[in-house]
């Protein structure tokens, strides 16, 4: 069994440690302003001017090389919408430019899922318990076994298509995460409650597919059919790229999970430890991390959630010294890399394995 | 007919611009063509060293407003947006939607200070409804009026003043201005200007040699008697800072004439906080009030108080916990910064009172 590649830190070390990046942050935060206020104004404008003229140029069905770039750049813009602006407004990044289009709580995009859901299962429960089991329900997302402490059953055997099929989706299984089925299949949620809690998330669906898949179709007149098509084609290019991107950020190969056990009275150093320690970055460039909404630097950005995205970049360096200085594993690599162990796991974990106890991560050197 | 044109095709445009709408497609091309009140700054004129007008130029989406009411202005430094009230010191024009405010540097104000060194002709700034009822009566032309005020105070005046001046209104208007010295008097020279038979303009000077006839010191029940005998049969304004508002108050209070005295006071001090004290904390919806330290969350403190508020993670990652700040300040428990705007959301699981606030809970 792999051991994690981080060493046990003591107590002190460990507020040690927490101060550090305290430090970093409170430095970041007081040096917030204008620069960073125009960044994300600008991500805002080149999404709709992506998006403007990828929906203009699929009407030039004519041209087909025209209407492949048009599906491109749909699909360009979406994906921005998704990760360097959505996701990273949701967060509250920019609530403290007081602007209330770009105000965390109040945030929708162009997705089938609703920013509240958003809000819920991801801000809240997927950053507070990142990587514990049974809390974070990032954690195969209910639908696959990614790690050996979850327990194996036969279902898992069909993993690699449902991964497949979940990945071509995916935007459709952010959307409904929140609704927990699977309690609601169990019998452990009244229908009545379901229909409740589905009812917002039905509007917005109706809302996105009318969009997509009636209106602007309909305008093309004779061309619905490759003008639908094109649409399609754009949203599931961005649920490809975002799967894959949110994958690598927590189900690489040498990430760890926790026990639930590691909540009791976790200090902020110990939360900073199991932020780092159950995410892994991605190395690219410039345009490469805006693709990725930044989340490329997931270990930076499970560190401080509400810090602008643009800025994890440059502290990064500071953070993996302040990692290497304690022992603790930076887990980073290329998107190829990382996305092949990704894929080991998906596959791998599909058969059963040795049951481990969970609880085998130490934080703290006893 | 054209603007509800334009509005029935924004809607229609609303379905192609879900989850936004189509006001925000536009808005990214122009800023003015937003649905929200947008004004574009036309013209600055220094008045004093230390007082600027901004001539602004709303957009369609702005309700507009009287002579004498403030509207909110709302401008981006570094990033953040604030929200400062100012004195139309103007009518709105019909046609242009043009309209004028006249801002005073205050010690320490960082909207004032950056709209006098930093704001240029062309800049954008966001407006939000005007208010108050600090305006002129409807019925307005066989009335006698009486303005008083002092310092930045004439701004609301001055709007009331060009109205009737614009309107060639038959109104008679008595008014007292009182200033330090007069380099600092704003609007000196339209003041002597606009004085005439219908409109008696007194200047006074506090603090150097009255010249021309002007009057020196500052108010007094006895000045008043001077300048304005029939003062008690006068629809009265005053506006300026507190000594003055208190003075004449007092003085309309002891004539039973309190009904025909409007006030507008425009100075807000924010009390000094000490370092790491707490306050009053108000919480507007549940109508409720309790003390707090300066070192307990106001999600806890509102807890104590038997609310609810809505939370996540109580550690100030998710903003589960966002409630809009009405006033006051608040300090930010990981940082210690102390911090707020009115109207700002923040997280109350990581900030604590400083000094007296209320929250929108
Ligand atoms: S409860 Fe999560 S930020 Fe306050």
């Amino acid at each position: 069994m792999k051991q994690s590649k981080s060493r046990p830190l003591t107590r002190e070390q460990v507020d040690q440690f927490g101060a550090e990046l305290d430090a970093l942050h409170t430095r970041v935060r007081d040096d917030l302003g204008q620069h960073d206020a125009d960044y994300i104004r600008r991500v805002f404008a080149a999404v709709r001017y992506t998006e403007a003229a990828g929906r203009v140029l699929l009407y030039c069905w004519f041209l087909p090389p025209l209407w492949v770039l048009g599906v491109l750049l749909l699909g360009l813009s979406k994906i921005l919408d998704n990760m360097e602006l959505g996701h990273n407004v949701i967060h509250g990044q920019f609530d403290w430019m007081n602007d209330p289009y770009l105000r965390g709580r109040d945030w929708e995009w162009d997705i089938v899922a609703t920013g509240d859901n958003w809000r819920e299962t991801h801000n809240f429960r997927h950053h507070t318990y990142t990587n514990i089991k049974g809390m974070d329900d990032d954690i195969g997302y209910g639908l696959l076994r990614l790690f050996p402490e979850q327990r194996w059953r036969p279902f898992y055997l069909f993993q690699p298509l449902v991964a497949v099929i979940f990945a071509l989706l995916f935007e459709w299984g952010v959307a409904i995460q929140d609704l927990r089925l699977g309690r609601y299949f169990k019998g452990k949620m009244a229908p009545g409650e379901m229909a409740a809690a589905f009812r917002p998330v039905g509007r917005k669906m109706r809302r996105q597919m009318i969009k997509d898949y009636l209106v602007f179709p309909l305008l093309g007149g004779p061309l619905f059919l490759p003008i639908l098509a094109g649409n399609a084609l754009a949203n599931i290019m961005r649920s490809l790229w975002t799967y894959m991107i949110i994958f690598c950020g927590h189900f690489t190969a040498d990430v760890d999970v926790f026990p639930k056990s590691v909540m009791n009275g976790e200090s902020r150093g110990q939360w900073y430890l199991r932020q780092i320690r159950g995410s892994s970055n991605l190395r690219g460039g410039k345009l490469f991390h805006i693709l990725t909404g930044n989340l490329s630097h997931q270990i930076e950005h499970h560190l401080f959630p509400t810090l602008p995205a643009n800025r994890y970049g440059d502290i990064a360096p500071e953070v993996r010294a302040i990692c290497r200085r304690y022992g603790v594993h930076y887990n980073t690599g290329s998107l190829w890399l990382q996305f092949g162990q990704v894929i080991w796991r998906i596959l791998r974990y599909s058969f059963p394995s040795k049951p481990v106890p969970v609880n085998r991560v130490r934080l703290l050197a006893e | 007919m054209v603007a509800s044109t334009v509005k029935k095709l924004l809607r229609a445009g609303d379905w192609l611009a879900t989850p936004l709408n189509a006001a925000r497609y536009l808005e990214t091309i122009n800023p003015l063509w937003s649905d929200h009140g947008r004004g574009r700054v036309e013209r600055l004129i220094q008045e004093t060293p230390d007082t600027v007008t901004l001539v602004i130029r709303a957009n369609g989406a702005w309700a507009g407003g009287e002579a004498g009411q403030y509207v909110q202005l709302g401008l981006d430094i570094d990033g953040v947006r604030y929200w400062r009230c100012y004195s139309l010191a103007s009518p709105v024009q019909p046609g242009s939607r043009e309209f004028s405010v006249t801002v005073n540097r205050l010690d320490g104000g960082r909207v004032s200070t950056y709209i006098n060194d930093c704001l240029r002709a062309g800049d954008l700034v966001h407006l939000k409804a005007t208010a108050g009822d600090f305006v002129l009566p409807a019925q307005r032309d066989d009335q006698k009026l009486l303005f008083i005020s002092a310092g930045s105070g004439v701004t609301p005046v001055m709007g009331m003043l060009r109205q009737l001046i614009a309107e060639r209104s038959g109104a008679d208007v008595v008014m007292l201005h009182f200033s330090p010295d007069y380099a600092h008097c704003i609007f000196h020279d339209e003041l002597r200007a606009s004085n005439s038979e219908q409109r008696r303009i007194h200047l006074a000077v506090t603090r150097e040699d009255a010249r021309d006839g002007d009057l020196a010191g500052h108010f007094s029940a006895d000045m008043l008697e001077q300048v304005c005998p029939d003062w008690r049969s006068r629809q009265a304004y005053v506006c300026g800072p507190s000594s003055l508002m208190s003075a004449v108050s007092e003085l309309f209070l002891g004539a039973g004439l309190s009904s025909q005295l409007k006030q507008e006071a425009f100075v807000l001090k924010r009390a000094e906080v000490p370092e790491g004290a707490g306050g009053k904390v108000g919480f507007v919806v549940a109508g409720k009030q309790v003390d707090a330290d300066g070192k307990t969350s106001l999600l806890e403190v509102a807890e104590g108080a038997g609310l609810t508020p809505e939370h996540g993670c109580r550690m100030g990652i998710c903003c589960g916990c966002l409630a809009t700040l009405k006033e006051g300040q608040v300090r930010d428990l990981n940082t210690g910064e102390v911090f707020g705007e009115s109207g700002e959301k923040v997280r109350i699981c990581v900030c604590a009172a400083a000094g007296d606030v209320s929250l929108e809970l």
